[in-house]
């Protein structure tokens, strides 16, 4: 139990520190590493919760998917951060509103629910005791939910159809290296013995 | 390997099976064929949707999947007209894409995949089926009014569409998730036992979010700012599918919410579809006065036809589901022909005429096309005897006998309203002289548009024959009475 608690009080703390270095890293870039370490940090605290498919969903869907998007987003666009960080002083005050705001719910609801779930110390209830929460979510996924799973991947086929639709260009002016031209082009397409009189030369 | 034996879902579910393979298969045809494999990509679409409706029309009701999928009688009369409908647009749409030089075999697949949706919509029995077939039709839509990407009025069109209805559909999960959050349970026919124990002001509350977000997909007002803009910039023959079949699916869908979940509440829910219908006709009616372009006036006369959907909605019978249907399955094939004749003219260099000014003296160049929209003209603001007249006068059958009188009536105002604009349509093609010269007009847009007001003449009387008897059928056991 101390292992465990040692693990929590580590991970919970990282997070913590990472999310303030977030906001205050001067280089963009390195807030986006924070930003990850942040999201590594809180699978930890999933896994710790017993919720390891919600700690691999974080991994891929956040690290692997968000993260390194705005990572691409922040080396690609040039936007000027120390432009953007001159305002600072003036948007504190409802930066500060707004965040005591969310701290003060954050506590309200702690405080309202604190006599129950997990925060008054019982573990959370596993649907079926005999299988980990993967197999339990891959169970319902594949069973009871069979047909909005799938309607669920015609949706995302509709949204690379549209994205294809929308944005794809052939642009027949770009020269492109198609290895089947290459490979099939014969010597006599390219090749041609012409005679040419001494002193002359070739007039195409 | 018996399929039905194997997995006996699928004896129901037997059209959204045919409709999801085939577009898969025709997708991976198209990657190799290409663009120039458009004519045929259309053809096997065209099959898969007849395909569809003969299976849709044969497949065991029931439902299936733990409940996520119903197939009743107002579901499989849905999808019938649906897959029709959506055959037709894909045979307008072959034929403009190819008038434009702009072929590209992803359009029909996704008329085939927004359909896919429409199906799943009109068959969800629990709110996931709902919001996953919802936005399966909606993002194929959000594409299709962008199709020409090129044209500046077509992506405006394809963007205000996208916001707005990412806007509606976040209404619609907010809502879904208050009903969820206070039923319980996702499923309908929970949901409505818990709003039978137990009637709670949230589940009212999540419910008028529900509507919010589906009056957003069948343009009612207050929630009709997006028709008139993409109606003008989206593709004519998208324009066409636009006001038919998603209306309906969106439509089926609020009925069968209404009406199985939450039909212990119909004192409350009653008041808001009312309230949008008498917005609508309001809209519809004055908003149409001032149109100059075709296609906005279209736009205006469907968000006032969608006032007499929601008050067949609205009287919560059998009979005002019966009436639902009738209405859908005449005025669909109204704002067909209307799109198609607007489709067919076109001036000699080729240019459409989307004006209405440009319209004049249609009758002394091409009078089967002018007699063909006057009929349709003339239907859809509910003259007698054309097909619009009836299905009307279904809904105020409906609306009648469940009391709504002063209802019935605002629809009849808007009624008339309609007629002004639309007489004065007819009167410019008929009386004025010619403005703009037009040119001959294709050949598929002018048969849909003969047929479609052949259909509502002298078509919707043997419709009313057999159509009333099958929608009759179809309502047997929707809802609860």
């Amino acid at each position: 139990m101390t292992l465990m608690a040692i693990a929590f009080y580590l991970m919970a703390a990282v997070t913590l520190v990472a999310g303030l270095l977030v906001v205050t890293a001067r280089n963009p870039v390195h807030s986006v590493l924070y930003l990850i370490l942040a999201f590594f940090s809180a699978a930890g605290l999933f896994v710790l919760l017993g919720a390891e498919f919600l700690a691999m969903l974080l991994i891929v869907v956040y690290v692997g998917a968000v993260a390194v998007l705005f990572l691409f987003v922040v080396m690609m666009l040039d936007v000027d951060f120390i432009k953007l960080r001159q305002g600072f002083a003036n948007y504190l005050a409802p930066g500060a509103v707004v965040a005591g705001i969310l701290a003060f719910e954050l506590i309200f609801v702690g405080w309202a629910v604190a006599g129950r779930g997990a925060a008054a110390g019982n573990a959370p209830q596993a649907a079926r005791p005999d299988a980990t929460n993967i197999q339990t979510i891959g169970l319902e996924l594949y069973t009871t939910y069979a047909y909005v799973f799938e309607a669920a991947g015609f949706v995302l086929l509709v949204a690379m159809i549209g994205a294809i639709v929308l944005t794809l260009r052939h642009r027949t002016y770009v020269k492109r290296q198609d290895i089947y031209k290459q490979v099939t082009r014969r010597r006599k397409d390219a090749v041609a013995v012409v005679p040419a009189k001494t002193g002359e030369g070739i007039q195409e | 390997m018996d399929l039905a034996m194997d997995f006996p879902a699928f004896n129901e579910a037997l059209p959204e099976t045919i409709l999801g393979l085939s577009a898969i298969l025709i997708l991976v045809f198209g990657a190799f064929r290409g663009d120039k494999g458009m004519t045929s990509i259309s053809a096997l679409c065209g099959a898969a949707l007849i395909g569809a409706a003969f299976a849709a029309a044969w497949s065991p009701l029931g439902t299936a999947f733990s409940g996520s999928f119903v197939s009743d009688g107002v579901s499989v009369f849905a999808k019938v007209a649906m897959y029709i409908a959506s055959a037709f647009i894909i045979v307008l749409g072959q034929g403009y894409f190819d008038r434009l030089n702009n072929r590209r075999f992803e359009f029909p697949i996704l008329i085939l995949l927004a359909t896919l949706g429409m199906s799943i919509m009109v068959s969800a029995g629990d709110l996931i089926a709902l919001y996953v077939g919802l936005e399966l039709q909606s993002l194929a839509l959000y594409v299709l009014a962008a199709f020409r990407r090129d044209d500046a009025k077509s992506s405006e069109a394809g963007l205000k569409y996208f916001v707005l209805g990412a806007l509606a559909s976040g209404l619609l999960l907010y809502g879904a998730s208050l009903v969820y959050g206070f039923a319980g349970s996702m499923y309908f026919t929970d949901i409505a036992a818990a709003a039978n124990d137990n009637m709670n002001v949230g589940l009212i509350f999540g419910l008028v979010f529900v509507i919010s977000g589906l009056a957003f997909k069948v343009s009612a007002a207050p929630f009709h700012m997006w028709t008139p803009d993409v109606y003008e910039g989206a593709p004519t023959p998208v324009v066409a599918f636009f006001a038919g079949a998603p209306k309906f699916a969106a439509m089926i869908l609020l009925a069968r919410v209404l009406e199985t979940a939450f039909l212990t509440e119909i004192d409350q829910w009653r008041q808001v579809l009312l309230v949008l219908a008498v917005l609508s006709f309001a809209v519809g009616g004055l908003g149409g006065l001032m149109q100059k372009d075709f296609k906005r006036l279209l736009a205006y006369s469907s968000i006032a036809n969608m006032g007499y959907a929601l008050l067949a909605i609205a009287a919560g019978t059998t009979q005002g589901i019966q009436a639902l249907l009738m209405f859908f399955a005449l005025y669909m094939v109204d704002s067909l022909g209307l799109f198609a004749a607007q489709m067919s003219l076109q001036r000699k260099d080729g240019e459409p005429v989307t004006r209405i000014d440009q319209f004049a003296g249609l009758a002394k160049v091409n009078m089967p096309i002018a007699i063909a929209i006057t009929i349709l003209a003339l239907s859809v603001l509910g003259m007698p005897p054309f097909g619009g007249f009836w299905s009307k006068y279904f809904v105020f059958g409906a609306a009648l006998s469940s009391d709504l009188i002063w209802f019935a009536v605002a629809g009849l105002v808007a009624s008339v309203i309609a007629a002004f604009y639309y007489l004065r349509l007819i009167k410019l093609m008929w009386f004025d002289a010619p403005v703009v010269e037009f040119g001959k007009a294709p050949l598929e847009t002018r048969w849909i548009a003969l047929a479609s007001a052949a259909f509502s003449f002298p078509g919707a009387i043997v419709f009313l024959i057999f159509g009333s008897v099958l929608a009759a059928a179809a309502v047997v056991g929707f809802g609860a009475h």
